[in-house]
């Protein structure tokens, strides 16, 4: 294990400067993401135009981890259609979490994420926001799909 | 203990560590720096040996079988717990329960104390320093019953408001339930004026002892709390073994918590009469090796001195708060006059769970997180700390390992 593999410098550089980072009014719709144990919260809000992703971003405050990978995370989704970001969400749930992972082209700059599986007190960390985003889109969803 | 300096015979560290095995062992290609002796502090070979020997030689259930080895068994339990009474100075055994640790200690008074005695509008008093376990049963308490959770406030020090305190004490307090040292901020908490301002309104008063009793020497008669609850894992015991210390008087009169066997002097359908103390509070088989276990680390304990104990700790609490308030971007969370050796902290830029990672990575183990007390950390406006928790075979050199790491996570992150 090396801590370079952990911290790659696109993490560190998402970490100080977080990428979409702020809030989003409605009708974006919020979800927030706690991990009691660290005490990390995220909020991601999400913008639907219909199936896709139009707008995307999040605030709080975490460890370099979590808040580089919800940065990337932002980057990754914005524009994509719900099922594309859903097969995103397994590829990243793979990579953190499976030692013979592949890596997929699509998942870009998401691979910086690659490390985190060697250090299994972390995974929790990096897929925060992914599971927060997941909630965000259920209630995007939601309204649209009661009309 | 206080911040006088006691100049003693110094610790051979370097020989005590030997005691310890599994401080010899390599974390991460690095030798092992333990530093997280609050969360749990390991244990000596003698205790290890003492639990190993009751599992060979000794073990049988206790209080019932007329055979050797159930007498064996019985004799080595409740020798342990004679020893423990020696070790807080505790009047009679009858006021030493074992349980499963402080948790459980707290929860037994909550239970078996509090509940039947609350009424609505009645008041428990707790400070804002407290571990989970000593709010989360009270607040049960005050939901079941009506009560009310009152809370004395602190500074930015770290320590308690001792005015708010005695201004917070009512006709209406019941119980005043309070951690002897903070385990989030290291606060050694005035215990003694305490106890005197709650016991001049007849409120009798819980200490949460389980981050005092590894540090310095305790006298129940003395103090003269009412209850005192501690864990054998953080004493260089084993885990799963804890102690609820009552005064006499009270535990009489409480009624048991648990049902079931040990507990009772004879059961029929028609009802049951309960056994005496200590036992009327531990129904079922207990955890017999963990307290022979206990009572090893509590002649080990002795054995070194807690005199020797806390004057090298204070020492390495002194050496750990200059260098790292020498770290530029580093604070100190809890600055109290009084602490027992653990500095919490937190780095400018740098998250205390990616310091807690870079450390591993050095054989470093710290604990990250808001260390189960979070009102005592989000009062300072933080989610997190990170924490060195020291106990007496640390090193000075252990400390420049600490510092040189946190250092070198912070250079990381610029």
């Amino acid at each position: 294990m090396d801590l370079k593999d952990l911290y790659r410098d696109v993490i560190l550089d998402h970490n100080k400067r977080p990428r979409n980072f702020g809030r989003l009014e409605p009708p974006a719709h919020p979800a927030r993401g706690h991990n009691p144990l660290c005490g990390d919260q995220l909020t991601v809000y999400a913008l639907l135009a219909g199936e896709v992703l139009s707008d995307v971003r999040f605030d709080g405050s975490g460890c370099a981890i979590s808040v580089a990978s919800a940065s990337l995370m932002t980057e990754a989704v914005k524009g994509r259609s719900r099922a594309e970001v859903e097969n995103l969400y397994l590829a990243i749930h793979d990579l953190l979490t499976r030692a013979d992972a592949p890596c997929p082209a699509e998942l870009g700059k998401l691979a910086a994420l690659g490390g985190v599986r060697e250090f299994p007190a972390r995974v929790k960390c990096a897929s925060l926001c992914w599971h927060t985003l997941h909630a965000a889109l259920e209630g995007a969803a939601a309204p649209v799909s009661t009309e | 203990m206080s911040a006088a300096v006691q100049t003693g015979a110094p610790l051979d560290v370097a020989r005590l560590r030997q005691d310890f095995p599994i401080l010899s062992q390599r974390i991460n290609g690095r030798p092992l720096v333990y530093l997280d002796n609050g969360a749990s502090s390991q244990r000596p070979r003698a205790v290890i040996d003492a639990e190993v020997r009751y599992a060979e030689q000794l073990h049988a259930n206790v209080h019932r079988g007329v055979h050797t080895l159930s007498q064996r068994a019985t004799d080595a339990f409740e020798a342990a717990r004679e020893r423990v009474r020696r070790f807080i100075n505790a009047r009679s055994i009858r006021e030493i329960v074992f349980t499963r640790g402080t948790t459980e200690s707290i929860n037994l008074v909550a239970n078996s104390f509090a509940r039947p005695r609350l009424r609505a509008g009645d008041e428990i008093l707790i400070t804002w320093l407290e571990h989970h376990a000593n709010i989360v049963p009270w607040q049960m308490a005050c939901a079941a019953t009506g009560a009310v959770l009152k809370v004395v406030p602190i500074d930015r020090r770290g320590e308690i408001d001792l005015d708010a305190y005695r201004a917070l004490l009512s006709d209406r307090t019941r119980l005043v339930a309070t951690a002897h040292v903070s385990n989030a901020l290291g606060t050694v908490l005035p215990v003694r004026e305490i106890v005197a301002l709650a016991h001049q309104r007849g409120v009798p008063v819980l200490l949460d002892g389980a981050q005092a009793v590894p540090h310095f020497a305790l006298d129940m008669q003395a103090l003269d709390c009412d209850f005192y609850a501690f864990s054998g894992h953080k004493l260089y015991g084993p885990d799963g073994i804890g102690v609820l210390y009552g005064r006499e008087r009270l535990l009489e009169a409480m009624p048991p918590w648990q049902g079931g066997g040990d507990m009772i002097l004879a059961v029929s359908f028609a009802g049951t009469t309960y056994n005496q103390l200590p036992f009327k509070f531990e129904a079922g088989t207990p955890h017999i090796s963990g307290a022979v276990g206990l009572a090893a680390a509590l002649d080990y304990v002795d054995g070194i001195g807690l005199d020797a104990i806390a004057a090298w700790e204070r020492e390495l609490l002194d050496y750990a708060s200059q260098q790292l308030a020498a770290i530029e971007g580093l604070t100190i969370v809890g600055t109290a006059r009084d602490k027992a050796s653990l500095v919490s902290f937190v780095v400018d830029g740098v998250h205390p769970h990616d310091i807690g990672t870079i450390l591993d990575q050095q054989g470093i183990a710290i604990r990250t997180g808001h260390h189960c007390a979070m009102p005592a950390i989000e009062y300072f406006g933080l989610p997190a700390t990170a924490r060195a928790s020291f106990a007496f075979y640390n090193t000075r050199e252990e400390i420049d390992k600490l510092v040189e790491a946190v250092t070198a996570a912070r250079d990381m992150f610029r």
